[in-house]
């Protein structure tokens, strides 16, 4: 069992309030998945320039005197967020690479959880409304994301086994559900040259599609790939810069609901964490079908 | 009337004052407010009571329930009505996956469509659905009906026992050993019946009628891999 939730706001008006609504949806979820929690949120998008979320187990040794060092290193302007476990490096666009192989050199222990222009990851170990606390998630502005509290059954309670997985740049993935040809499907990523870091059956199906979409497949295509060469239960919702999809497996046991109205399109594992939002009571409710990829896009 | 907020009060006191009215009460109606979605609400009752839930519900709403009526004014989360002994449940919009699983009698009434595997394992249960079944509905069903004015989804019916099904629309496609059967007189009886006891709307004569093709009653070396 997981909890999964996602908004996708289509009224301007509500971006301020989205931290606080995916917050909320979020702890609704906690008894679904009191292990770790998650968060992709999707800001604004300022022209050039590019987001690199980092996590580290020891923030004060990894985190001090970094941003100089990356500027130094790369001769560019650059600005350094910590938050808790979490930081958030803004830099040019153009340096993205850069960055990423020079942070490599200077603190191997830094682990990237998201890069791209709008997007940021936060996920933590613990209970949803203690790690939403952690990183200020209900302060957090923007058009859009997606959240997921993790009931641990493939792999190890741990940062790294947490959701949401990032897919490629401003891309992500939550997953409900357990894949069972992980392992063959890891070594044959692994034999492609796509890597992935822990134990994890999501990172695998997230490492998936980065590699279908790497070979020339839209998101889409991935996920419709997915439905032939991913065995196993799953709820998928991933999250992209101006949208977010929503997948079910052929058998369709893992739940999923979801709600529009003219302001947002909202997802939920149940429809408990739909409760609160605004004008809920008159939404179009309805289960996504099987096998069937949903799509919204701003 | 009884009025019942379940977010102020809590759901172990909704269920044990739902559970705790004897067959002659006098509080024979009940409105539950602030539901919420919230899982397990009205499970287990027992006696002729009438109880509406205004909102949506999650898991397991009306379980298990024996002579009481249960309507819910919303849609309903996995498992509704599952195990029904007797009584009815009403849903006004949609079902979730498994609505009326196993359910020994009583009947299920769904306003909207239902998802997938209703009427799983059904034992005696009638389930009348207005809308849409999803895949694998009846699957492994033992006896009652299910009526479907709309369209089933993919292998209705798969391995099933004793039970007729009745589907006014098209089906993807039948389960193991489910086979399309003729309509008899009895059988325009029984739809009659659960028509008119569940207040759809359709004709009896608009039906088609599946069951069991009876070839997976006894071992068969050929069906074995």
């Amino acid at each position: 069992m997981c909890g999964i939730v996602g908004l996708f706001l289509k009224d301007k008006a509500l971006q301020p309030e989205l931290g606080r609504m995916l917050t909320d949806m979020l702890i609704t979820m906690s008894d679904r998945g009191p292990d770790s929690a998650g968060i992709a949120i999707y800001g604004a998008a300022e022209a050039g320039r590019a987001k690199l979320t980092i996590q580290a187990h020891d923030p004060d040794m990894i985190f001090t005197g970094l941003a100089n060092e990356l500027r130094d290193e790369l001769d560019v302007d650059i600005s350094l967020r910590v938050k808790d476990t979490h930081a958030v490096i803004d830099l040019p666009e153009s340096k993205l690479q850069a960055a990423r192989a020079a942070l490599k050199k200077l603190r191997p222990a830094a682990r990237v959880m998201s890069a791209g222009e709008v997007m940021e990851i936060y996920k933590e170990v613990g209970l949803p409304g203690d790690v939403a606390a952690r990183f200020d998630i209900p302060k957090l502005e923007g058009s859009h994301g997606i959240g997921h509290t993790r009931m641990a059954t493939e792999s190890a309670v741990t940062t790294l086994g947490a959701h949401p997985f990032s897919t490629g740049a401003d891309q992500c993935l939550v997953h409900n559900g357990s894949l069972s040809n992980h392992n063959s499907l890891r070594r044959k990523l692994a034999r492609e040259g796509v890597g992935v870091e822990s134990e994890n059956d999501s990172e695998v199906a997230a490492a998936y599609l980065s590699w279908k979409m790497q070979e020339g497949s839209t998101l889409a295509e991935a996920l419709e790939s997915g439905l032939d060469d991913l065995d196993g239960f799953y709820t998928f919702v991933v999250g992209t810069k101006d949208g977010f999809g929503v997948v079910r497996d052929p058998i369709a046991c893992k739940p999923a609901v979801m709600a529009e109205t003219d302001q947002y399109v909202a997802f939920g594992s149940e429809y408990r964490a739909l409760v609160n939002l605004p004008g809920i009571e008159d939404a179009r409710v309805w289960e996504p079908e099987p096998a069937t990829v949903y799509f919204w896009k701003h | 009337m009884q009025i019942f907020d379940l977010e102020a009060k809590g759901l172990r006191a909704l269920n044990s004052t739902l559970q705790g009215q004897g067959p002659d009460t006098n509080e024979t109606a009940w409105e539950i407010v602030n539901a919420k979605g919230s899982h397990a609400i009205a499970v287990g009752l027992t006696a002729p009571i009438d109880v509406t839930v205004r909102g949506s519900t999650g898991y397991y709403c009306a379980g298990m329930n024996a002579e009481a009526t249960v309507r819910v004014d919303g849609s309903a989360g996995p498992g509704v009505a599952e195990n029904m002994m007797s009584g009815a449940v009403i849903v006004e919009g949609d079902a979730s996956q498994y609505a009326g699983a196993t359910g020994h009698g009583g009947l299920l009434v769904i306003k909207g469509n239902a998802a997938s595997r209703c009427g799983i394992s059904m034992k005696g249960i009638d389930i009348v659905v207005q809308g849409n079944v999803g895949h694998m509905s009846a699957f492994m069903a033992q006896s009652g009906n299910l009526v479907v004015c709309g369209d089933a989804g993919e292998a209705l019916g798969d391995s099933i026992y004793e039970a007729h099904l009745f589907v006014r629309g098209t089906v993807k496609s039948l389960g193991a050993d489910c086979v399309e059967k003729e309509m008899r007189p009895e059988h325009l009886e029984i739809l009659k019946d659960l028509i008119t006891r569940s207040g759809v709307e359709a004709r009896p004569e608009e039906f088609t009628r599946y069951g069991s093709a009876r070839k997976l009653y006894n071992f068969d070396i050929d069906n074995a891999y």
